[in-house]
This record gives structure tokens, sequence and C-alpha cells, in this order.
């Protein structure tokens, strides 16, 4: 990546370029030194793990012998002999990103954009209670999960469909392969309305008034049009940012399922998740290299969603 | 009140029917909350009830007690771990607004070399998930030789890229001329940024300080991970064991205890947005990637 030149050229020290450069770096000295306590810590905690995490992909380590290298052997593995990931992990984590993601960012923007039709006073008490539950955090909720989703007849959710005869039996929710991830989708949905959620509801405030005005005059029929036609083109950065905010909450959601179901593994792998995957790898079986490989899979996964969202709410050339 | 009283005179049917469909649509969404609200408060009997019960009926704070003395009874009492969920929590969130503010402060205000590098490294590490990198960040603190202790607590927190990235934003707004006048006027840097950014970007600090709080006040991974010894783990990995115990036997008798610390994790989130819900909404006006 090339320097940045911003400082005015006239103004820089005579000599080679190498000299010029270290005596514009040292006149921006005071710069730096705001810089530093967060470039640090950035680097020690951030930059170094996932570096470590790409070397470490390519090695076989247990975290007490020297890590050996293996070239490309983790991912040949993982390709074609890693049969839980392949069968659990990763078509889990597709549909459970698919509708954590996009249906779940989807969802935030339409009551966000439903609240924000409320006269202003009403309008905080009611975000307020959406965005509650993703202020208790998983742990705290943990307990309302089980208690809710609990197999027998005192499960808050068994009760009700049963007193409306919709099942004649309890249902073990949390112990069926057939239930768990979707459990874990509603349940991560549901505490999903966090910050992105927030940054949308803001976002509708930045839109000029005024446009939806001309949009009536240039024929702008119906609320729907003028969500597609101006609202959703006016708040595209709070988009963005809400939409990397989503990303982030769906890596992160790996432990919902270990917090449902009670272990490191759930029931016969239908909550597995990458993450989970990772975690078993890493923390059940001490196969760190392998574990760090997967990891860095997940992080490039993540990371094309995220060049996904610029593409769809990014700022366009020329803007 | 007579305002919203006022408002509703305004309303059109079809604004009622959304305020009302939307009112119970928030209520649903607020269920979890009222339900560890309750479940906190009832007494043994009323937990065992069935068919199960919403509401408490006669409320005590039976479980609040239990809480104390069945840890008080264990090795570590649960003060301890309060108290290392305090530490933790005041530290990290005035390490993390002191070096955003100062990052932020630079990468709006300054030029420098190396500034779109720094910048697009933060802007790509906005999806940055520690969770992912569990393992090297333990070898590292490891390393560090900070198991143990409170930096291990703080430390890996301090670097926020979404922290730095709002504050970035909403220092933006500031104008240049501002800065401009204040070094004609003879201000060092340090001045500047103590008596005109740090005040003016005061709901930005604020909407930091809800975000961190959130995070680290609920994190278990520093101390599932980084410490090894039970003094020196939070509160919230407590509660988690706690949980995860109640899936043997006693789910219903733990269930309580579980709600009552349930609530005292939440409470603080619940106050602290309160108090600052304005600025936190201020702030994210120009939380906007441009």
């Amino acid at each position: 990546m090339k320097p940045n030149l911003t400082t005015n050229p006239t103004r820089m020290a005579p000599g080679f370029p190498l000299q010029k450069m270290l005596s514009t770096l040292w006149r921006q000295r005071l710069s730096f030194i705001f810089l530093a306590p967060f470039l640090i810590c950035f680097t020690l905690f951030i930059l170094v793990p996932v570096f470590m995490a790409m070397f470490m992909s390519f090695t076989t380590y247990d975290g007490f012998h020297t890590p050996k290298f293996v070239g490309f052997d983790n991912f040949i593995t993982l390709i074609t002999q890693d049969q839980i990931f392949m069968k659990y992990a990763l078509p889990n984590t597709i549909k459970f990103a698919f509708f954590v993601g996009p249906v779940g960012y989807a969802l935030t923007f339409f009551l966000a954009w439903l609240i924000y039709q409320l006269p202003k006073s009403i309008r905080d008490i009611v975000a307020l209670a959406i965005y509650a539950p993703s202020m208790v955090g998983g742990i705290a909720l943990t307990v309302v999960w089980q208690a809710a989703f609990s197999g027998d007849y005192v499960g808050y959710l068994n009760n009700f469909l049963m007193k409306f005869g919709f099942i004649n039996a309890p249902i073990l929710w949390l112990q069926s392969p057939d239930y768990f991830l979707n459990i874990m989708i509603v349940v991560t949905v549901w505490m999903g309305f966090n910050v992105g959620f927030l940054a949308m509801l803001a976002g509708f405030d930045t839109v000029n008034r005024e446009l939806y005005e001309a949009g009536r005059i240039d024929g702008i029929a119906n609320r729907l049009q003028e969500i597609y036609y101006i609202t959703v083109p006016s708040m595209k950065p709070q988009m963005l940012f809400s939409s990397v905010m989503a990303i982030v909450g769906t890596l992160k959601a790996g432990a919902i399922s270990s917090q449902l179901a009670g272990g490191p593994v759930s029931p016969q792998y239908s909550g597995h998740l990458i993450l989970n995957h990772v975690d078993d790898y890493a923390f059940q079986r001490y196969e760190l290299g392998y574990a760090s490989m997967v990891s860095i899979v997940l992080l490039v996964i993540s990371y094309f969603a995220m060049r996904l969202s610029y593409r769809l709410f990014g700022p366009k050339e020329g803007e | 009140m007579g305002a919203i009283i006022y408002q509703f005179k305004k309303m059109s049917w079809s604004e009622i029917v959304l305020l009302i469909s939307l009112m119970l649509m928030a209520a649903f969404l607020f269920l979890p909350i009222l339900f560890i609200f309750n479940h906190a408060f009832k007494p043994f009997s009323e937990l065992f009830n069935y068919p199960p019960t919403f509401i408490v009926r006669q409320p005590t704070f039976q479980n609040f007690n239990d809480l104390i003395m069945k840890t008080s009874a264990g090795a570590v009492p649960f003060t301890r771990y309060v108290f290392n969920s305090l530490i933790v929590v005041v530290c990290t969130v005035f390490a993390v607004i002191f070096t955003s503010l100062l990052a932020a402060y630079v990468l709006s205000k300054h030029k420098f070399y190396f500034k779109s590098l720094v910048m697009g490294v933060i802007m790509l590490s906005l999806m940055y998930a520690p969770e992912t990198v569990g393992i090297p960040r333990y070898l590292i603190i490891s390393w560090l030789d900070i198991n143990n202790t409170y930096f291990g607590h703080i430390l890996p927190f301090v670097a926020s890229p979404v922290a730095v990235f709002l504050m970035k934003q909403f220092i933006d707004q500031i104008p240049n001329d501002l800065i401009e006048a204040a070094k004609i006027d003879g201000a060092t840097e340090l001045r500047i940024f103590v008596k005109l950014v740090l005040p003016l970007a005061f709901p930005a600090v604020a909407t930091i300080a809800i975000i961190t709080i959130q995070a680290v006040w609920g994190d278990t991974q520093a101390s599932t991970l980084f410490m090894q010894d039970e003094t020196m783990k939070t509160l919230p990995y407590y509660i988690s064991t706690l949980a995860s115990a109640g899936t043997g036997g006693n789910t219903i008798a733990g269930q309580g205890i579980a709600a009552a610390a349930g609530l005292l994790m939440f409470l603080p989130n619940l106050i602290i947005f309160l108090l600052f819900q304005k600025r936190m909404m201020e702030t994210m006006v120009h939380s906007g990637v441009k």
C-alpha cells in the first residue's frame, strides 16, 4: 500500500526520499503518539492473533510440542475427510447465517421503519423494549430459554401448545435434533436487535424530508416505493454499518448453541456451527492447528459477506 | 404524559392500529426480560408450580439470598465475582474511551503518513469477532504472562475498532475552523483535545461506554480461557456455570437462582442505557459508513 502523502510537498525537508519521509514522520510524531495506545493493543490482540491463526493453520499443534509445518494438509483434510464439518457445521452455519443475517437484517429494517412511523414520544419506549433483550446478553437469558423450551410439562412452550391443543405430548425441544437449530435461530434473531437496530432507527432521521415531497411529485405512489427509491438510498451508510454489525453478530452467535445445549456439542450436532467446530477442536481435542484453520475459513467467509454488503450499500464511484 | 395523550388524539386510525400492533410486538419481544424479573422473585413453591406461572404471586428475596448463601459455602464467595466484574468493567471502559478517543481524534483531524492504511485496517476489522481467534489470543496472554491477572481481563478489550470508528465519525462533525481557531489562540494539541474535543464528543463517549459495558459485563471468554484461578473469574462466568448445572438434576431449583443472577447482570446495562439513551441516538445518526 502506498503511503498517503497528505502533507504539502513544498514544506518537506530536502534530500533523499527516505530522509524526507523520516523528517515528515518526525513532524507528525504527535499524531503517532496519540495513536499509539490504540495501535499497540490493536496489534497485540487483533492483528497478531489473526496472523498467528493464519500461520497455525498450516501446522499441527497441540499446545505443548513445537508446531509442525504440514502445508495444506489441514485444508485438504477439511474438504475431504471432515464429515462433521461437511455434514453438520457447514450446512448448519449456512442456514443459520441466512436466517440470522439477511432475514434478520430485513426484519430489523422493517421494525425500525415501523417504529419510525410512530410519534417521537412513544418511539423511544417501543425501541427500548425491542432493544432490551440484546442488552441482557446471552448468558443471563440462558435461564429464560431453558425454562421456555424445557422438554417436560412444565416448559412454557409445551404448556402453551398443549393448552391450546396443538400438541398432545410435550416435545423435547432442546434435546431433539429436529428443533434445535430452529430454536437457535429464533433466539438469536430475538436477541439480535442490537446496535445495528439503533443505527437504522437513527438513520431514518438523516433522510431529507424534502425528498419525500419531491418523490410524490415525481410520481411515487406508495410507501413501498418510497422506501425503495428514497429511504434506502438516503440511509445507505447506516444500512452498511448495520449490516457489518449483523455479520459480527452472526459470527459471534456460536456460543448460543452450547448455552442452549448446556455442553460444548449440541444434540447429534444439530446446532453445530463452524464456531462450535473451532471450539470443539481447540478446547476438547487440542488440535490447535486444525482449529485455527477452521477459524481462518470462517474469517474468510465473513470477509466475503462484508464485501457483499459493501457492494449493496457501499458508496459508489463518484458519489 | 399530557403530550402522549395529545399525540393519541392527533393520530389517524391506521396509525393507531400500527401503534397497537407494534406495542404487542414489543411486548412479545420484551417477554424474556419480564420473565427474568418475575422468576427472580418467585419463592421455591412457585418455581415448581404446574401449570407453570409467569407472573410472580408472592415475591420474595429468597433467590438472591440463596445466590449469596450458595456461593459463600463454596471456595469463592459471590462478592468476589462481583468485585472482579466491577473492577474489570470500570478499568476497561476508561481504557477503551481513552485509547479510542485519542486515536479517533488523530484519524479525524490530523494528516499523517499511513493514515489511510490505518483507517482501512480499522474498517476491515469492524467485522472482527474475538471469538474466532481465541487460541492465538490465549497464547499471547500466556506469553505476556498476564494469566490470572486483571490485565488479562482488560487488555484484550482495549482495542475496539467499532469504538474508534463511531468516535471518528462523530468527531468528523466538529468543524475544523474551531480547532484552527484554538491553535491560533495558542492552545497546545493536548489542551485542544481535553478542552475542546472531549466535551464536544461526549455523546460518542457515552455510546462507547454503553457498548463496552455491555460487551465486557457479559463476557465469559476471558474468564474461561485466560483465567485458571477461580478467584479471578467474573460474574457472567459464574452465572454460566449455574445455568449449565441446571441441565442436570436440579433444573428448576437452580432456575430461581440463575434468574436472580441474570437480573443482576441485566440491571446495570439497563440503567446505563436509560441514562445515556439520547446520547446514543445522537451518535448513531453519524454511524454511517461513508
